[in-house]
């Protein structure tokens, strides 16, 4: 098993996933804190970090795996360039947010959970961001975006992929 | 030894019990799925659910949970308590009406059929299988995935057989077949949620007879410490 | 710079204090999440450019504060000493605010409070009525302070509880105080504080912890937030207090994953308190240890339960288990833990320095001191109100809350989220506390006041909670998991016209199950939603089931959209925002008309139509 570690990739995880376990003085009851900050590495969580995380804890594997799906926060799969977040809470319900929800489904193609084709938007709800006052609320990328209503929803979407365009210009 | 009475009758139990292990010693039926000797109670399934009087107030708890106290008063068959196991069964039959077990149970305690939505499972998520695997096995090979309705047993990734070594601990405690077992010639086949796992049995030097998986007998030969050749011979040949 | 006594906080305050003019103008910038959204960071920005731009900014402080509660008016900027108050401020205001205000104590016009029952301008802040009526004595301090810093806390008298409790108190004398107060836990079970303190305190064992829950899930709720973001000293000095109470020298605060602000926020101040000798060995000199770590959550409502919370700090899926055996003798690790609420803990430090029987002379009989609440959802003035305890709803919602939004009519008031209930007019009078309201089927839970018009459908809102549990639920007992789900399905059918007669019976046999068998306080309250929109709105109930009918106008598959003609001139901007191209444009001067067949009744006519010629029946 040890060989396949170090297969090409697989040495960077270890030592990414090795600091953020030192970060947490390699401390299992920190488990939930750990694999978030991996999942800030990475933007996702891989299965070869859980396994590392296993291994190097001494805490098994299906527990990791138990920890890591049954938490929102967490995705075991790759998630989008841009992250959508869109507020289902009471208040955002009562001003309508399920119709929000609907039409970015439709301007994206994708159900909550799933990632655009180009890599581009991951949608996901979220029960409640505490910013009531503004509802309904979409969180684009942690941009607060308050007082949604459906029309509004092209224009933001269009925000977000103008500037992957103009990222990719500089470089280009 | 503590003093307490269920459904009217005196009954001493050790103290540090539950309800349900002391009704269990005195002979009172109360009905429990996620429930086994072997393996730390679980409170998931609530058939278990009694009604116990102290200082006046009644509380609806589960019996393999609440530990016995001097004093208190378990009613098991009251109104409120047969309509929740009755209610209780509904929901259970709607989840797996396939599986005998629970049909069996529900026909029992007076549920004959449903009018609730129907699904086609046969795991009732009482997690002995994931319980026996830690607790006795001590290999943990199994866990309960997901949140919710979206909740199952699983292999760490959904991949088999991830660890388990086949001893077949979690089918022969699986009380509804979810998870069955089944020796053809040279191999065991471990069915469980959809899938399977197969395990290559271990050929008895003496006897010929296939006798437990080699993995299994590996993993116990490491942590007991024996010889390399100690599983060369099955048990009863050993004898 | 760690403090060794009392006597070196209380020189530091005062040298604080001496450096302060408390003439010298100073603006405060409201910047909790809610102002954020609002774009409060450039309108701080554009202070900044601006004082120095005008050769100002070594006379006017900025200061980025912590939420001030009225976030319907976000941004927010009060310009002291004056306390001239600010709202809907923009970027491009801010240089006319120098020039005017700053420099010629001239007020501007637009950017003050009217009162809509007047329609007259307010120009002071506590003059506004939202704010009047308030009694903010825990949550007040929040715009006064930038919660990074912690010399602004010292400046308010922030720790001197503290130091009173270490030094002029035994650790008996302070539980008893807080005992004596009358206290109950603010996250909504309303245990009283003072005996659940003495429980851990007297349960057998050395090492006992005490933990701090910020996991506020309830949706529409978001007091916590504010009060974690804008004054975490506040609730650091409330912890370490009851910590010297219990005897506990390990603490943990756990905030969910959603609180980014209040996170960073949090972990500043445990640095900074840990600097001055407030946190950690020998606090200011005491001989008590203390230490406090922060945890985030991981995007899970039931880890708000205090067992499954204390499942996820030991690095486990939050799974709550019975509580037959309190986890304040039996918690975390199976030690004893005492676990309160954010502002529970924010109430101590007051009732220490001012004592039990001032505390006592706040609130009801059975409910002492203030409570915040989170008044959202449609009515005028949304955010976060402090009210004595016994205020009633009224006053809350009309008199504070300035009334339903857009003129309409109020029709039920939706309080302790998920596990409470609906309460419809007729007991609008009702004082708020943690009895009163649950005498009619609801209860005050952790403070989230949901209002609602007669344009929202009470069978949605049940469907809604259950649609909430259902993804929350954390699957391990069979009525929660199972029942829930079925009364969801039983909801949407419902909402759907597919609903039966024999559906209410169903839901009320399932409610009764899950309130009885269910293993922890999400499962037993689930079915409270269902049971009080059933008990008040019945007429609701059967409107669906036999007219197939919503009053309401909002489940979609009962409604339709229609135009009005004779108000529509056709100038096709709802074509435009079509997004099945449903509506078909008939020429200038004449009314648009809707293909029923590609309508997928989205609402988005509805909403763009700025003519009304749209209506939903």
């Amino acid at each position: 098993m040890s060989d396949s570690r170090q297969s090409v990739g697989l040495g960077e995880l270890s030592r990414k996933v090795g600091s953020v376990l030192e970060r947490y003085s390699r401390d299992a009851s920190q488990l939930v804190a750990i694999l978030q900050d991996i999942q800030v590495e990475y933007n996702w969580l891989p299965k070869e970090a859980l396994e590392e995380v296993s291994q190097e804890l001494g805490i098994p594997l299906s527990r990791v795996f138990s920890v890591a799906t049954f938490f929102r926060a967490f995705s075991l799969r790759p998630r989008g360039r841009h992250l959508i977040h869109v507020c289902l809470g009471t208040a955002c319900h009562v001003r309508g947010a399920p119709r929000i929800l609907e039409q970015i489904e439709r301007q994206l193609g994708i159900r909550p959970g799933e990632m655009t084709e180009d890599l581009q938007f991951s949608l996901e709800t979220v029960n409640c961001v505490g910013a009531c006052a503004l509802g309904p609320v979409v969180i684009v990328d942690g941009d607060y975006h308050g007082q949604m209503t459906p029309d509004r929803v092209k224009e933001i979407l269009k925000k977000y992929s103008k500037e992957r365009l103009g990222d990719e210009a500089e470089v280009g | 030894m503590v003093t307490l009475r269920i459904d009217g009758q005196e009954v001493k139990a050790r103290e540090g019990s539950t309800v349900l292990e002391a009704a269990q010693e005195a002979g009172i039926y109360i009905p429990a799925l996620c429930h086994h000797e072997s393996v730390s109670p679980y409170g998931a399934c609530r058939l278990c659910s009694v009604e116990v009087l102290r200082g006046g107030r009644s509380r609806v708890v589960a019996a393999c949970l609440y530990p016995v106290e001097e004093g208190l008063e378990v009613w098991t068959n009251t109104e409120r308590i047969i309509e929740i196991r009755r209610t209780l069964m509904e929901l259970l039959l709607a989840r797996c009406p396939g599986v005998k077990a629970i049909q069996e149970l529900a026909r029992q305690l007076g549920v004959e059929k449903t009018e609730l939505s129907q699904e086609a499972e046969d795991c009732i998520l009482c997690a002995l299988c994931v319980r026996v695997c830690e607790e006795v096995v001590g290999l943990s090979a199994l866990s309960l995935v997901n949140r919710g309705t979206k909740r199952r047993v699983a292999t760490p990734f959904f991949e088999e057989p991830g660890n388990c070594i086949g001893c077949g601990s979690c089918a022969y405690i699986c009380p509804t077949g979810a998870i069955s077992m089944e020796d053809v010639g040279d191999t065991r086949i471990i069915r469980r949620w959809g899938g399977e796992a197969r395990f290559k049995l271990k050929k008895c030097k003496v006897c010929g007879y296939y006798f437990a998986p080699e993995i299994q007998l590996e993993y116990i030969r490491k942590k007991a410490g024996l010889p390399e050749d100690y599983f060369d011979v099955c048990p009863n040949c050993r004898e | 710079m760690k403090l060794k006594s009392a006597k070196e906080l209380e020189e530091l305050r005062s040298r604080i204090i001496k450096e302060r003019d408390p003439q010298k103008p100073s603006i405060a910038v409201c910047s909790g999440t809610g102002c954020h959204a609002w774009g409060c960071a450039e309108v701080t920005a554009a202070f900044k450019e601006e004082l120095q731009r005008q050769g100002l900014d070594g006379q006017v402080t900025v200061k980025t504060t912590g939420c001030h509660g009225f976030c319907e008016r976000g941004p927010l900027v009060v310009i002291y000493p004056q306390r001239i108050f600010y709202q809907r401020v923009k970027p491009q205001d801010v240089p006319e605010i120098v020039s005017k205000t700053i420099l010629q104590n001239e007020l501007i016009d637009r950017l003050l409070y009217t009162d809509p029952s007047t329609g007259q301008k307010i120009a002071y802040e506590h003059e506004v009525p939202f704010y009047k009526r308030q009694k903010r004595l825990v949550f007040g301090s929040n715009g006064l302070i930038d919660p990074q810093s912690i010399e602004d806390y010292f400046a308010i008298g922030g720790y001197a509880a503290l130091a009173k409790a270490l030094f002029e108190l035994t650790s008996e004398q302070v539980l008893d105080e807080v005992k004596r107060s009358g206290l109950r836990g603010r996250g909504g079970g309303g245990f009283p504080t003072g005996r659940k303190w003495e429980t851990c305190r007297n349960a057998p064992g050395e090492v006992k912890y005490v933990i701090c829950n910020c996991d506020e899930g309830d949706p529409g709720a978001y007091m916590d937030r504010s009060l974690m973001e804008g004054n975490p000293h506040l609730v650091l000095e409330g912890m370490v207090i009851g910590a010297y109470a219990i005897g506990a020298h390990e603490g943990y605060i756990y905030v969910r994953n959603e609180y980014p602000l209040a996170v960073r926020n949090a972990q500043r101040a445990i640095e900074q308190a840990e600097e001055y000798g407030l946190l950690g060995e020998d606090i200011l000199g005491s001989g008590f240890d203390f230490s406090v770590r922060i945890n985030r959550g991981g995007g899970a409502f039931v880890c708000g339960e205090s067992t499954a919370l204390m499942a996820s700090l030991e690095g486990r899926p939050g799974e709550p288990r019975a509580k037959y055996i309190h986890t304040a003798e039996k918690g975390l690790w199976n030690r004893p833990t005492n676990l309160n609420n954010v502002e529970t803990w924010a109430n101590v430090p007051g009732i220490i320095l001012k004592g039990a029987d001032w505390y006592r002379g706040l609130g009801t009989e059975g409910s002492k001191g203030t409570k915040i609440f989170s008044l959202v959802g449609k009515v005028n003035n949304t955010g976060l109100v402090e009210v004595p305890m016994g205020m009633t709803l009224r006053e809350i919602i009309f008199d504070i809350g300035g009334g339903i939004r857009g003129g309409r009519k109020f029709k039920a008031v939706q309080t302790g989220g998920p596990s409470g209930g609906v309460i419809p007019e007729e007991f609008l009078d009702l004082p708020v506390d943690f009895d009163e309201l649950t005498k009619v089927g609801s209860m005050m839970g952790s403070g989230g006041m949901i209002v609602m018009d007669e344009k929202t459908c009470m069978v949605d809102v049940a469907r809604y909670f259950l649609g909430f549990l259902e993804e929350e639920s954390c699957g391990k007992c069979v009525p929660c998991r199972e029942g829930i789900k079925h009364m969801r399905e039983i909801l949407t059918r419902i909402c759907e016209g597919r609903g039966k007669e024999s559906d209410l019976e169903l839901l009320e046999r399932l409610s009764a199950t899950l309130a009885d068998a269910s293993l922890c306080a999400l499962g037993s309250t689930a079915p409270n939603p269902v049971l009080t929109t059933l008990h008040y709105f019945r007429d609701e109930y059967e409107a669906h089931i036999k007219e197939k009918r919503c009053p309401a106008g909002v489940c979609k598959e009962l409604i339709n959209y229609y135009v009005i003609e004779e108000k529509c001139p056709g100038c096709g901007l709802c074509v435009k925002n079509c997004p099945t191209e449903a509506i078909i444009f008939k020429g200038k001067k004449k009314p648009v008309e809707i293909d029923y067949g590609k309508c997928i009744k989205c609402g988005t006519c509805y909403d763009v139509c700025r003519l009304g010629a749209i209506e939903v029946r």
